[in-house]
C-alpha cells in the first residue's frame, strides 16, 4: 500500500467494498495492462487507468485513487496531483444530468455567455457545481468542435445546437 | 490477409477500385453530420435502396466530414461512368426518393445542392473557380474511413511502400526538407528539419508522437482528417519513424473527440492485421507500433513538452527548451512531435514530389493550410486553400460574406495565441510570416469571424479567462500577469478603468511575453496587444465615455422601450426575472433596478420597441 493514512470506513471507503463488481472491473482492466516490462514507466499508464475508472465510478473518489496508486506502485500524491490538473477528471460525484455549455470561441461570439448565465439562474448552481436534488451539474467545456451549431449545449451525450437562453427551460424538462 | 510486398499491396488496390456499381452517394457521417441529424437520411437511403432492389447499382458509403458544416446534412451523389458528381445540402428524409430518381448528373427536384468550391491537385487540373485545392482533407469525405480497402483504393499505404522498399530514411528527410513543409500546429517550424535533428542521434530508442490535441477553440481541422481519414495519419507516422530511426508511435488524442478515437482504434487494429503496423513491415524487417494515449482536458498539452510529459502520466505541465525533445523527449528519448494536419501532408509529398508540393502556396509556405471558419460568417465549416490566397477570398467567397447581411468586423486567427485582422489587411496573401507581420499567428488555422455586435475588449478579455482557465500555474508571469490582464480588462468592461489602465495593460502584457515559461504564456497577451493596436478606439470608449459601441458589456449598456411598443406583452412574458410591467395594448417599462440585462426583450421584440443604449 502506497498510503496507508486514510481514515477508513468513509463514504468513499464503502465504494469499493459496496461495489465489488465495479472494483472488480476495474482490477481486470489493469490487469491488461502491460505493467511491469519496464517499471519506470508504468505511470505511463496513469491516465488511461483514470479514464476508464471515471467511466466505471462515474468520478474519482479517495478509495479509488489509492486503488489505483498502489496497483501502478505510485504515491496518492502523484495520482491525486494529476487529477487535479485535468479538467476531464473529478473527485466530487456528479449529478445524473450532466450539462456542459460549450465556451469556445465559436459559441462565445454567438452567445454562449448568456445561456450559460441563464442555466446557473435557473438551476441556481455555479460552473462545476451540482443542484441540490443531485440531478444537474452545470459544467463548461471548451469547444465540441461543432461550431456550426454554435452555441452548442451538451447533456450527457445529447447535444443541442442553436441554444438561446430562451431555450434553457425546454432542456431541462427534456431531462425529466 | 498479409500485405507482405508492393505487389500485393498493388493488387489489393486494384481489387479494391473496381466496383460493379453505377451510382456511389457519399454520405457525410462526422460529427457535426451526426449531430444535424445525418444518421435518419443514411437510413433512408438504405431503406429505398432495398425497397427498389437496387443494392447492386448503388453504393452508399458513410463518410468523414466534408467540410459543409453550413449544409449538414450533406451528400454527394456520384455516376462512377461519367464522373459527374452533385452535392447535396441540408438532405431531408422525404427528398430520398427524389434524389435516387435523378438521372446521372442531373439535380433532383426540391433540393437545395451545394457548388464544389475545390479541386485535388493530386489527380485533377485546377479549374478557375476553385478556391479550395485539397491535399490534406484528399480523402476526407470521399471513403469510408473505417474500411482499410476504401484507402488502399485511393493510393493508400503507395507512398510507405516506396520509402520502405526503395528509399534511405535520409533520403526520405531530403525529401520532406526540399518540400518545405512546414509544421501546421502553429509554429511553423520547418519538418524536415525536425525529424534530421532526431535522426542525428545516436540511440537505439527513439519515439514520433502525433499531436492530436486539437485544444484551441474554432479549430477542428484534425477531428476532421481523424475522422475522415485516419489512416493517412498512421502511413505518414511509419515513414517518418523510418526517417528517423524510430521503431515506435504515440498518439495523443482529446478525449473530448470520442468518434475519432473510435475510428483510430479501428485503423490501427485493422492496418496491424494487414502487417502494415508491427514487425517487418513490407517484408523489410522495419519494425512499427503505435499507440492511442488521451488527453484529459488540458489545453496546455498541446505545447511538446506538456504533451510528453502527459504522455508519461504526469501533470501536463511544460519545461524549458533545450534540451529540445528531438534530443531529449518521452522519457527521455529524441523524439519528434507533429501535428495531424502536418502528417497528412506526408505520404501525397513522397507520392508525388517536393516539385509538386511547392507549385502550390507561397515560396516561404509551400502547400495548403486548412482553415475552420466559423463565428459570424455565413458558411461556417472547413475549407482548404493554398497558402498566400487573400482573406477576403476565404471570408466573402468561400465564407459567403457575414451572416444576416451585418458588416465585417474583424477575424481572429491563431486563437486564444493570436490576434486579429481588420477589414484594412483583407487583401494580404495569408501565409506564416504576413500573419505574424499583423500581430497574429497561423496558429491551427481557426478563424473566427466577428462582426459589428461583437465588442473587441470584451473579445480579449473572454480569451484572457481561456489563458487563466489553462495555465498550469508553473510560471509566474502566466500564472499571476493573466490573472492582472484579466482583471484590468474586467475594469475596462465593467466601466471601472482609468487612462493608466490601459497603459499598465500594455506595459504588463510586453512583460509576460517576454518573461513566461512556454508557448502558452508567450502568446497569451497577443489578443490583448492585437485588439488594442487595431481597436483602441474602443477601448477609449469604454474608458473615457462609458460607452460599449457594440453594447455588449452590460455594465456598460441599459435597455428601455420606445414608443413604437404597441403592447404585445411579448417582451413580459419572456423576462426571466420579470422586470418588464405593462397593460396589453399600452406601453411597456423596464424596471433598470431589477433589470439583468440578458438581451432577451430585445432579441424577441418584433416591432423595435426596445432601445439599448
Amino acid at each position: 500500500m502506497s498510503c496507508t493514512c486514510q481514515t477508513p470506513g468513509t463514504a468513499d471507503q464503502n465504494l469499493l467494498v459496496q461495489r465489488p463488481e465495479l472494483r472488480a472491473e476495474l482490477e481486470s482492466y489493469i490487469q491488461t495492462l502491460p505493467l511491469s516490462a519496464n517499471p519506470d514507466r508504468n505511470r505511463g499508464f496513469l491516465i488511461q487507468t483514470l479514464h476508464k475508472a471515471q467511466s466505471i465510478f462515474g468520478y474519482l473518489p479517495l478509495c479509488v485513487q489509492l486503488f489505483i496508486a498502489d496497483q501502478l506502485k505510485l504515491h496518492l500524491s502523484e495520482v491525486y496531483g494529476v487529477i487535479s490538473f485535468y479538467s476531464y477528471f473529478t473527485d466530487t460525484p456528479i449529478g445524473r444530468y450532466k450539462i456542459n455549455v460549450c465556451t469556445g470561441t465559436a459559441c462565445f461570439v454567438k452567445g454562449a455567455n448568456r445561456v450559460l448565465d441563464e442555466f446557473k439562474r435557473y438551476l441556481n448552481v455555479e460552473v462545476g457545481e451540482t443542484s441540490e436534488d443531485g440531478k444537474f451539474t452545470l459544467g463548461s467545456l471548451r469547444c465540441l468542435g461543432a461550431c456550426s451549431l454554435a452555441p452548442v449545449v451538451m447533456v450527457n451525450d445529447r447535444v443541442y445546437g442553436n441554444v438561446t437562453a430562451k431555450m434553457v427551460p425546454e432542456i431541462i424538462n427534456d431531462c425529466e | 490477409m498479409i500485405i507482405d510486398s508492393p505487389a500485393k499491396l498493388n493488387e489489393l488496390a486494384a481489387k479494391a477500385a473496381s466496383s460493379s456499381a453505377r451510382t456511389k452517394i457519399l454520405v457525410s457521417m462526422g460529427t457535426c453530420g451526426i449531430a444535424s441529424g445525418t444518421t435518419p437520411v443514411l437510413n433512408a437511403f438504405r431503406k429505398e435502396i432495398a425497397a427498389k432492389n437496387l443494392q447492386n447499382a448503388i453504393d452508399v458509403v458513410e463518410v468523414g466530414c466534408m467540410g459543409l458544416c453550413h449544409s449538414e446534412p450533406s451528400i454527394e451523389v456520384i455516376d462512377n461512368a461519367s464522373g459527374k458528381s452533385v452535392i447535396y445540402g441540408n438532405v431531408a428524409e422525404a427528398q430520398v426518393p427524389a434524389i435516387l430518381a435523378a438521372e446521372p448528373g442531373e439535380v433532383a427536384q426540391g433540393t437545395k445542392t451545394v457548388k464544389r468550391t475545390w479541386y485535388y491537385p493530386e489527380v485533377e487540373t485546377k479549374q478557375d473557380d476553385a478556391l479550395q485545392a485539397r491535399i490534406v482533407l484528399r480523402n476526407c469525405g470521399r471513403i469510408n474511413p473505417e474500411k482499410l480497402e476504401d484507402y488502399l483504393a485511393n493510393k493508400g499505404y503507395q507512398a510507405l511502400a516506396k520509402v520502405l522498399t526503395t528509399m534511405k530514411p535520409q533520403a526520405v528527410i531530403d525529401l520532406i526538407s526540399a518540400s518545405g513543409l512546414r509544421g501546421r500546429g502553429g509554429g511553423g517550424f520547418p519538418t524536415g528539419k525536425k525529424w534530421q535533428f532526431a535522426a542525428a542521434q545516436q540511440n537505439a530508442e527513439k519515439f514520433m508522437i502525433c499531436n492530436a490535441d486539437e485544444g484551441d477553440p474554432g479549430a477542428f481541422m484534425d477531428r476532421a482528417v481523424l475522422e475522415g481519414d485516419p489512416h493517412s495519419v498512421l502511413e505518414a507516422m511509419v515513414i517518418a519513424g523510418f526517417a528517423i530511426g524510430a521503431h515506435n508511435g504515440v498518439i495523443y488524442i482529446r478525449a473530448e473527440y470520442p468518434l475519432a478515437v473510435k475510428r483510430l482504434h479501428l485503423a490501427i487494429a485493422q492496418a496491424e492485421e494487414a502487417g502494415l503496423l508491427g514487425k517487418n513491415i513490407f517484408g523489410t524487417g522495419f519494425d512499427f507500433k503505435i499507440e492511442l494515449k488521451y488527453g484529459a482536458g488540458a489545453f496546455v498539452c498541446g505545447e511538446e513538452t506538456a504533451l510528453i510529459h502527459s504522455v508519461e502520466g504526469m501533470r501536463g505541465e511544460p519545461t524549458f527548451k533545450p534540451p529540445f525533445p528531438a534530443i531529449s523527449g518521452l522519457w527521455k528519448k529524441p523524439t519528434v512531435v507533429n501535428n495531424v494536419e502536418t502528417y497528412a501532408n506526408v505520404c501525397a509529398i513522397v507520392r508525388n514530389g517536393a516539385d509538386w508540393f511547392k507549385a502550390i502556396g507561397t515560396a516561404g509556405s509551400p502547400g495548403t493550410k486548412v482553415f475552420a471558419l466559423a463565428g459570424k460568417i455565413d458558411k461556417v465549416g472547413l475549407v482548404e486553400v493554398p497558402m498566400g490566397i487573400k482573406l477576403r477570398d476565404i471570408i466573402y467567397t468561400l465564407g459567403n460574406g457575414i451572416r444576416g447581411g451585418r458588416e465585417f468586423k474583424a477575424v481572429q486567427t491563431g486563437g486564444p495565441s493570436g490576434g486579429c485582422i481588420t477589414k484594412a489587411h483583407l487583401d494580404t496573401p495569408i501565409d506564416y510570416e504576413s500573419l505574424k507581420a499583423l500581430g497574429s499567428m497561423m496558429g491551427s488555422g481557426g478563424m473566427i469571424v466577428m462582426d459589428e455586435d461583437d465588442c473587441m475588449v470584451n473579445v480579449a478579455r473572454f480569451f484572457l479567462e481561456f489563458t487563466l482557465d489553462e495555465s498550469c500555474g508553473k510560471c509566474t508571469p502566466c500564472r499571476i500577469g493573466n490573472k492582472r490582464l484579466h482583471e484590468m480588462l474586467t475594469e475596462i468592461c465593467e466601466g471601472r478603468a482609468t487612462m493608466e489602465t490601459l497603459s499598465k495593460l500594455k506595459s504588463l502584457s510586453r512583460t509576460i511575453k517576454d518573461t513566461a515559461l512556454c508557448g502558452l504564456g508567450q502568446t497569451s497577451p497577443n489578443p490583448v496587444l492585437s485588439t488594442i493596436a487595431n481597436f483602441e478606439d474602443e477601448y477609449l470608449a469604454h474608458i473615457r465615455d462609458q460607452k460599449c459601441p457594440a453594447g455588449v458589456c452590460t455594465n456598460l449598456i441599459s435597455y428601455s422601450i420606445n414608443d413604437k411598443c404597441v403592447g404585445c406583452t411579448m417582451c413580459a412574458r419572456s423576462c426571466p426575472v420579470g422586470c418588464i410591467s405593462g397593460e396589453k395594448k399600452q406601453r411597456h417599462v423596464i424596471d433598470a433596478t431589477k433589470c439583468i440585462k440578458c438581451g432577451v426583450c430585445f432579441q424577441s421584440c418584433k416591432f423595435h420597441a426596445i432601445d439599448k443604449n
